[in-house]
């Protein structure tokens, strides 16, 4: 019982971390049809946004909400000068421009700051844990819990029920049609940077709650996971990458649970097993989205 | 209304539309014929501003040359593509709200609007909370003719509408057309049903591997005893 309990808070907070790297990763991919490989990097620059406020004397939650709003506005700013420029010219163009930034941030982050790991100032909450239900809880799974279900359900909301977010839902399939109905392009692409940037900033929070420092490779592990989830949830739709984002932290948590600890190193190994057996059962992923896909 | 001037559009290597001139005068409907192939969705796609093209394109008087789809529809031309392109998985409500778009402030008059759409087709207001993919072929016609009257057009743009669809939809929406021309839109129609189109139309342009080969009024083209060989491209 108490296993159970745990485990389920386990998969919880790893799946809610999980499901908001992919929705960051899958709400640009649903507009133009590209991987944003510099996605990783939004949560790098919000880590480093936290680390040079540390000493800044500010609450902490204010030096989150900047940190948060710097992967934003990074986010848009990536739009501006990596892809609208090559948008109209090929996918292959915006491919190699979103690694091209995403190498270019990296190796600023090497140079001006350091390869090594950086403390980041986090709250004590996030290093205390919480009793419940006889087991010891870091309350940090519980801030994740909490702060992703919370996200998820006013994203959703978002979506549903503003005009701006009605509009989002039609580019992501029709982009042409929604641009003869007055969308405009450009803001549709904008907002979509913007919501990713402030997906990765959150991410970034939770994700180096956790781990406690900032390196340059600190977006890498959630751009996988993120893509992953996304290609087991099904590339099209947003409800494909919170489930991809759940059912990986499921799988990666039971393993953890199952491995005997000389098995456990391969545990990536049993992970992507499993990735590859979904894929050869449902190769479109698990929730097929509308079969449309034109750019522009 | 709308004046059309030399328009060419090309994919690649493939001359689409080559040198097409129309006018279209406030309050008329004018249907363009011609075989499949012809270049008729290319020209339509192009005075929309979803296709790259050379040429100039005015409407009421103003030159909207190489203007954006979006920027478009705020100068009052909506358009219905022939592939229909309904939203998949928005509801039939959400469809329509986003043909309001451009004037999304105007709620009340959205809302209006909307009641009008739903007045014109009883079978969108039973379905409004449905996903539009799950619509037949003719309720998905009629609703992207709605979502697109929705933004209150001077001009609207009609490719295909009976296209793939049974014959008493074809008459509904044949008789929906003309009741927007009663309504004095100006409507440019494309169709291959050649014989309805002209019924309802008062002028028409006849399209032949990109260029126009024959134009008049409806009438006249009706009864040219050339009409099956122009419209079929010979
Ligand atoms: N997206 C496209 N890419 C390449 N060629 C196209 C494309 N769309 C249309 N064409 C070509 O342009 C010509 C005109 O097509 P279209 O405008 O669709 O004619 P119509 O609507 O009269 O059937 C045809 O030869 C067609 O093959
Ligand atoms: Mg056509």
């Amino acid at each position: 019982m108490q296993t159970l309990l745990q485990f389920t808070i386990d998969v919880l907070s790893l799946g809610g971390a999980y499901a908001l790297m992919a929705l960051g990763l899958v709400i640009v991919y649903g507009i133009l049809k590209l991987v944003n490989f510099a996605y990783g990097e939004l949560i790098m620059v919000a880590g480093y946004g936290l680390f040079l406020m540390n000493g800044s004397g500010l609450p902490w939650l204010v030096m989150a909400a900047v940190a948060v709003l710097l992967a934003v506005v990074t986010g848009v700013l990536t739009e501006y000068a990596a892809f609208r420029p090559v948008r109209a010219k090929s996918v292959t163009a915006v491919l190699i421009t979103s690694f091209a930034f995403s190498t270019i941030l990296q190796n600023a982050a090497l140079l001006f700051i350091s390869p090594r790991p950086r403390n980041v100032p986090l709250p004590d909450l996030f290093s205390q844990t919480v009793a419940f239900g006889g087991i010891l809880i870091p309350a940090r799974n519980l801030i994740t819990i909490v702060a992703s279900i919370g996200l998820l359900l006013l994203f959703a909301f978002l979506m549903k029920r503003t005009v701006l977010g009605i509009a989002m839902r039609a580019a992501a399939t029709q982009f042409r049609m929604a641009r003869m109905l007055g969308v405009p392009a450009n803001l549709i692409i904008s907002t979509a940077f913007a919501i990713s940037g402030f997906f990765a900033g959150v991410v970034s929070l939770l994700w180096i709650g956790r781990i406690g420092s900032v390196t340059p490779g600190v977006g890498l592990e959630p751009l996988l996971v993120a893509f992953i989830a996304t290609v087991i949830g099904g590339m099209r739709s947003l409800q494909g990458a919170v489930l991809g984002g759940f059912l990986l932290a499921f799988i990666n948590t039971a393993l953890n649970y199952l491995l005997t600890q000389d098995l456990l190193q391969f545990r990536d190994a049993f992970t992507f097993t499993l990735v590859i057996l979904i894929l050869l059962w449902r190769p479109e992923g698990l929730i097929r989205g509308p079969a449309t896909g034109q750019r522009t | 209304m709308l004046e059309v001037t030399d328009l060419t559009v090309s994919y690649g290597a493939i001359n689409a539309v080559r040198g097409v001139s129309l006018r279209l005068a406030e309050g008329e409907l004018v249907t363009l014929l011609g075989a499949n192939g012809a270049g008729k969705s290319s020209t339509l796609l192009a005075i929309a501003g979803a296709l790259k093209s050379s040429g100039t394109v005015r409407v009421g008087g103003t030159d909207v040359s190489g203007w954006s789809p979006e920027r478009m529809v705020r100068q009052g031309v909506a358009m219905v593509p022939e592939t229909r392109d309904v939203f998949p998985d928005l509801t039939v409500a959400e469809n329509l709200l986003l043909g309001a778009y451009a004037r999304r402030r105007d709620r009340d008059g959205v809302a209006a609007d909307r009641q009008r759409m739903f007045a014109l087709f009883p079978r969108l207001q039973e379905r409004q909370e449905q996903a539009a993919g799950t619509l037949s072929g003719g309720e998905q016609q009629m609703l992207v003719i709605a979502r697109a009257l929705m933004s209150r057009p001077r001009l609207l743009l009609l490719d295909e509408p009976s296209l793939g669809l049974a014959p008493t939809v074809v008459d509904q929406i044949f008789a929906m057309i003309a009741e927007l021309k009663r309504q004095r839109l100006t409507i440019l129609l494309v169709e291959q049903n050649a014989s309805k189109a002209l019924a309802v139309a008062d002028r028409a342009y006849v399209l032949r591997l990109g260029k126009v080969a024959a134009e008049g009024r409806a009438a006249d083209i009706a009864a040219a005893s050339d009409l099956e060989h122009l419209y079929l491209g010979g």
